[in-house]
């Protein structure tokens, strides 16, 4: 919406174990961790496997493919005062493994029939100011609907 | 009578850990310097963190350690009274181990003091994994939070919006009978789907109230339950757990997974009881979903088969299993901790109390999230 001042968005600040993840979407990289011990990745960063029956602390550092699926989400209609309505809340269900909120762009008009579940989505870095860049996520190859609607 | 005697020598501590170093830590974040204490007791005593099936820490809370730890145990204590907490959390693990309630306990203190990595108070939120990974989307509040994972259960079990907006029904239906119920008009499937869109697949008439008010309970021994004006009010089981407090990393979006997995259970152990000896239930209805998430996960119908028993409206007065029989979170009340309503709406049921009063009920059980589908507790109360 132009002409109106909306409210400052929340932005995140880093933390050490999530640095790495952080500057690396600086750089338009996204920095994933992987388990040496149980072979999968993982999301948010820590210094150890957060999966039930591993918890290895073996983990590396990985930059992941930028590619995830739709795993679930809501079209805010009254939302963040920040944000304009209506927008989508997603979980995307990266390939490397593990799960993240983001918001779908490169979406006008956001409805349940644009947006299956499941859907291939890939990352968008969106440079939010000097400090921040934030990883959205757009239809991705093989989403015709979400394509379509773009 | 019971005597905290009785549990003397009854619980040792058998690990015990420090951080790497203290000091000057810039590097750790508050949750890390959580985890490293807890890796570093756990090696001293020879145990990982699957074998912790108990979580008692402060400062943060017991969702915030469990998720970072990706663990789920079966008791949590998230007492939190300043710098004593800890010795407080090694007494109620006392109780709980001799209580049978867990086995193994894990008790954890982090802090970045001088530092304020990942702290609360000024900035702190913004360094906070919400801050960092769910604020920045526009999240705000239960109703774009809690939310979140029914598209899935949508999509795997074929849920429906109108099976969605039938909780909203039939709970509608109860508050009918009930005075003090904030909202009493009745409502149709129609009028919750042509409501407000709030978060799609929640209309405004799929969202609990924001009222005020408050509850108080009283419990005392067995031996002196029967000195009371009212007929005691039975605690025949309990179950609790906790499994994230991000949304996003709900371990499984289609499943309530720590009630199928620990507080269900648990509670139906500790009374002896199962499903079938339940004849009322306040299961926590902050939206729609979530009954349709406990009634799964609880084992009163299988996997995806909460949205046709709604619809069916089994939980109405005359179905199957009487359910929110006060009006619930939806229309009777809901001041953003409602758990303390459901308590109370089950012990005037049991009690013979209820503005809208069953007959003949012997077993009650009551069931709420905390957070968002976070801490999970259960109940199973009775006047036998
Ligand atoms: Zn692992």
């Amino acid at each position: 919406m132009v002409g109106q001042q909306r409210m400052q968005k929340p932005l995140p600040q880093a933390t050490p174990e999530t640095q790495e993840f952080w500057d690396g979407l600086k750089r338009h990289e996204l920095r994933m961790q992987h388990c040496n011990t149980c072979d999968r990745g993982y999301f948010y960063p820590r210094p150890f496997c957060p999966y039930p029956g591993c918890h290895s602390r073996d983990v590396e550092w990985r930059t992941a493919s930028g590619k995830g699926t739709l795993h679930s989400y809501v079209i805010a209609h009254r939302g963040h005062p920040a944000f304009e309505p209506p927008y989508v809340i997603a979980v995307v269900a990266l390939e490397e493994g593990g799960k993240m909120m983001t918001n779908i762009t490169g979406l006008d008009d956001p409805t349940p029939e644009k947006l299956p579940v499941d859907a291939p989505l890939e990352i968008v870095y969106q440079d939010v100011d000097d400090e921040v860049t934030l990883p959205l996520w757009k239809a991705g190859v093989g989403s015709p609907q979400i394509a379509a609607a773009t | 009578m019971p005597d905290s005697r009785n549990l003397s020598h009854k619980a040792a501590i058998v690990g015990a850990a420090e951080t790497d170093t203290v000091g000057v830590l810039p590097d750790r974040s508050v949750l890390q310097l959580h985890a490293e204490s807890a890796f570093n007791a756990l090696a001293d005593a020879g145990l990982t963190l699957d074998d912790i099936d108990g979580v008692a820490t402060a400062g943060v809370s017991p969702a915030q350690l469990t998720e970072y730890l990706g663990i789920m145990p079966k008791w949590i204590d998230g007492t939190a009274v300043g710098g004593g907490s800890f010795l407080i959390h090694v007494g109620h693990a006392v109780a709980a181990i001799a209580a049978g309630y867990c086995d193994t306990v894990l008790i954890t203190h982090g802090e970045s003091g001088r530092s304020r990595v990942g702290a609360g108070g000024f900035g702190g939120a913004r360094q906070s994994m919400s801050g960092q990974f769910e604020a920045p989307y526009g999240v705000a509040g239960p109703p774009s939070m809690f939310s979140v994972p029914i598209a899935r259960h949508m999509k795997v079990y074929g849920t429906t919006e109108e099976q969605l907006a039938a909780v909203s029904v039939a709970t509608r239906q109860w508050a009918q009978q009930n005075p003090r119920a904030m909202m009493r008009d009745p409502i149709t499937i129609e009028d919750v789907l042509s409501s407000r869109m709030i978060a799609w697949p929640l209309h405004l008439l799929n969202c609990c109230l924001v009222t005020d008010g408050g509850g108080a309970l009283i419990v005392v021994s067995e031996e002196r339950a029967n000195d009371f004006p009212k007929k005691p009010v039975w605690v025949l089981g309990r179950g609790e757990s906790s499994q994230h407090t991000n949304i996003s990393q709900m371990w499984d979006f289609t499943e309530w997974t720590a009630a199928a997995k620990i507080t269900g259970p648990e509670a139906f152990r500790m009374a002896g009881l199962d499903q079938s000896a339940i004849q009322h239930a306040m299961f926590y209805d902050a939206f729609s979903h979530t009954p349709i998430y406990a009634l799964e996960a609880l084992g009163f119908v299988g996997p995806g088969e909460g949205g046709p028993w709604f619809a069916e409206m089994n939980s109405a007065p005359g179905g199957k299993l009487p359910m929110n029989t006060n009006g619930g979170g939806l229309s009777y009340t809901h001041t953003g901790m409602y758990g303390m309503f459901a308590i109370q709406e089950s012990v005037r049921q049991l009690r013979g109390e209820a503005p809208a009063q069953l007959d003949n009920v012997e077993v009650s059980m009551v069931h709420a999230p905390g957070g968002m589908f976070s801490a999970t507790s259960t109940l199973i109360l009775g006047n036998q």
